[in-house]
């Protein structure tokens, strides 16, 4: 069976940007997606990125995927495409990755593996919640940006952290309308510049609002919405009745983690990150040997500290292999970490921050 | 009761407005066109502070901060309106005529006005404020995709008018 030094499960940012610094310490990588395209997420990501300059801020989502493939191609990075992983297993010369491509099973060996899987949006229940036309801000996402549809013309969105309030804004640059977004919460979950911009196009966020039913025969043709007490109790006599074609649902992110349960990773629960999440080092080192997370899988965030989160196991998978001794690979991670906590600061980062803290201190073998 | 200000409704309230270190003072508007940098949230992000070539506008760290304008330093230029991710920079020139102001924006829209257009100018909270004349409209290359707007107002909606109206489909 064939063997590498690392082998990458996942080709969005993370696992890109891992496969990035592996190659630059000299080692070997082969990065597997289950998808036809590399990119993840970043291909239907057409705003302008937040940040600093290290973070490529101010550069739309998509061209930061155009730069990080070619910095992948440059580098030689093998990429295998239409593969999804279905398995990990003990190996005496490490781990054996499983997978299908062209509808037949496949393996390869990696010293190291790195698990770069993402994440996938939550679910929200409720009457008529399977009509046609409800579906996920990021499907809607996917549908506009990278396959150009317009998934419907009058759309309500239920949720306001970035994901609700970004995907909002780009279902009217396709040319939709976004009738209103509603929100649980007493307040907006993402960065007020984004609900500005929904605001500025007429927009109406409704705040301890949400979803009572969707109405509709054959696909969704309205939907009935409620106003919620500080304790999230429907207040009735506040229902309101909106026609509409297409409820789009942001309410946050679960970390894809299929892989890491199977290959025998101790996990902590920690909602803050998005629920359970495999241990892992301030190197992004799992319980089991060889393998490491980076990325959504690793606490549910964004684009940014994936990739940094990716370039960080990217280095300590090399440290590991004896690619970089331990005085060279220090200073590169800890200006990752540099980099990584600064986007973890302010009132959007802290609990993030603090989450990730506590990661640390458990994987220190702390109480949970 | 709705309450007010960015984290309930979206748009920054006047309180808020006048904290933020990123908006001159009264009497810097009278002297000529300047930027509004309506960031009022510490966020991590700093591309403003790079985009200023007159080095007007001041992040740091941690690059939470928010920008803080030097307003004697501030050229009006607008080279930083398409640079914040956030759409959260405008350019204001109250002296534009002896009557009208001159607010210029960014908008990321389809159909763009075109110069010389009479448009339905708006708000931060995307209502009608008042009818507006289409100045420039800058599809610079450098601005990557986001478009600047200018548009002519009267006077009095210097700092109310934020925008054009989007039309919605028809």
């Amino acid at each position: 069976m064939r063997k590498v030094q690392v082998i990458v499960i996942g080709a969005g940012p993370a696992g890109l940007a891992a496969c990035i610094e592996i190659a630059k310490a000299g080692g070997k990588a082969v990065l597997i997606d289950e998808n036809g395209k590399p990119g993840g997420q970043l291909f239907k990501q057409i705003h302008k990125f937040f940040g600093s300059r290290e973070h490529r801020a101010g550069v739309r989502g998509y061209n930061i995927g155009n730069q990080l493939l070619k910095e992948t191609e440059d580098l030689g990075v093998e990429v295998f495409l239409d593969s999804p992983v279905y398995g990990l297993f003990r190996h005496p010369e490490g781990i054996l990755v499983s997978y299908m491509h062209e509808g037949r099973e496949r393996g390869l060996v990696g010293e190291k593996v790195i698990l770069a899987t993402g994440a996938a949006e939550n679910a929200l229940t409720f009457p008529g919640g399977t009509l046609p036309g409800v579906m996920g801000a990021g499907c809607a996402q996917t549908m506009i940006n990278v396959n150009r549809v317009l998934p419907g013309e009058k759309i309500i969105m239920v949720g306001s952290g970035n994901v609700g309030l970004i995907v909002s804004y780009q279902l009217m640059q396709a040319g939709a309308d976004v009738l209103a977004l509603i929100e649980a919460a007493p307040s907006i979950g993402g960065y007020g510049v984004h609900a500005g911009k929904i605001r500025r196009a007429g927009v109406p966020i409704l705040v301890g609002h949400t979803i009572k039913r969707v109405i509709g025969r054959e696909q969704v043709e309205a939907v009935e919405i409620v106003a919620l007490d500080e304790k999230f109790r429907e207040i009735p006599g506040t229902e309101q009745t909106v026609a509409c074609d297409t409820v789009c649902i942001a309410v946050g992110l679960t970390p894809l983690t299929e892989l890491a349960w199977m290959a025998g990773c101790e996990f902590a629960f920690i909602p803050a990150l998005g629920g359970h999440i495999p241990i892992h080092d301030g190197d992004m080192a799992t319980t089991v040997a060889g393998l490491y997370v980076a990325g959504d899988i690793a606490g549910a965030e964004e684009a940014s500290t994936a990739m940094e989160e990716g370039r960080l196991a990217g280095i300590a998978a090399s440290e590991a292999l004896g690619l970089y001794g331990p005085a060279t690979a220090a200073p590169l991670k800890e200006a990752v970490w540099t980099r990584m906590d600064a986007l973890r600061t302010g009132p959007f980062g802290q609990k993030r921050y603090e989450a990730k803290a506590q990661m640390l201190e458990i994987a220190k073998g702390g109480k949970q | 009761m709705m309450k007010e200000g960015v984290k309930y409704t979206g748009v920054p309230s006047a309180e808020e407005l006048e904290q933020i270190p990123g908006i001159a003072g009264e009497a810097r508007f009278e002297e000529g066109p300047v930027a509004v940098i309506e960031c009022v949230q510490e966020i991590p992000c700093n591309p403003c502070e790079k985009a200023c070539p007159f080095g007007a506008i001041a992040v740091g760290q941690p690059i939470t901060n928010l920008p803080v304008l030097d307003e004697a330093k501030c050229t009006g230029c607008g080279s930083c309106l398409a640079k914040c991710p956030g759409l959260a920079i405008f350019l204001v020139h109250k002296n534009y005529t002896e009557a009208t102001a001159l607010v210029e924006f960014p908008f990321e829209y389809l159909p763009l006005p075109k110069a010389g257009d009479t448009v339905a100018c708006g708000g931060r909270d995307g209502a009608y404020v008042c009818d507006g004349r289409v100045v420039k409209v800058n599809q610079n290359k450098a601005f990557d995709g986001t478009t600047l707007v200018s548009v002519e107002v009267p006077k009095k909606y210097y700092m109310t008018v934020r925008t054009i109206c989007r039309k919605g489909r028809a």
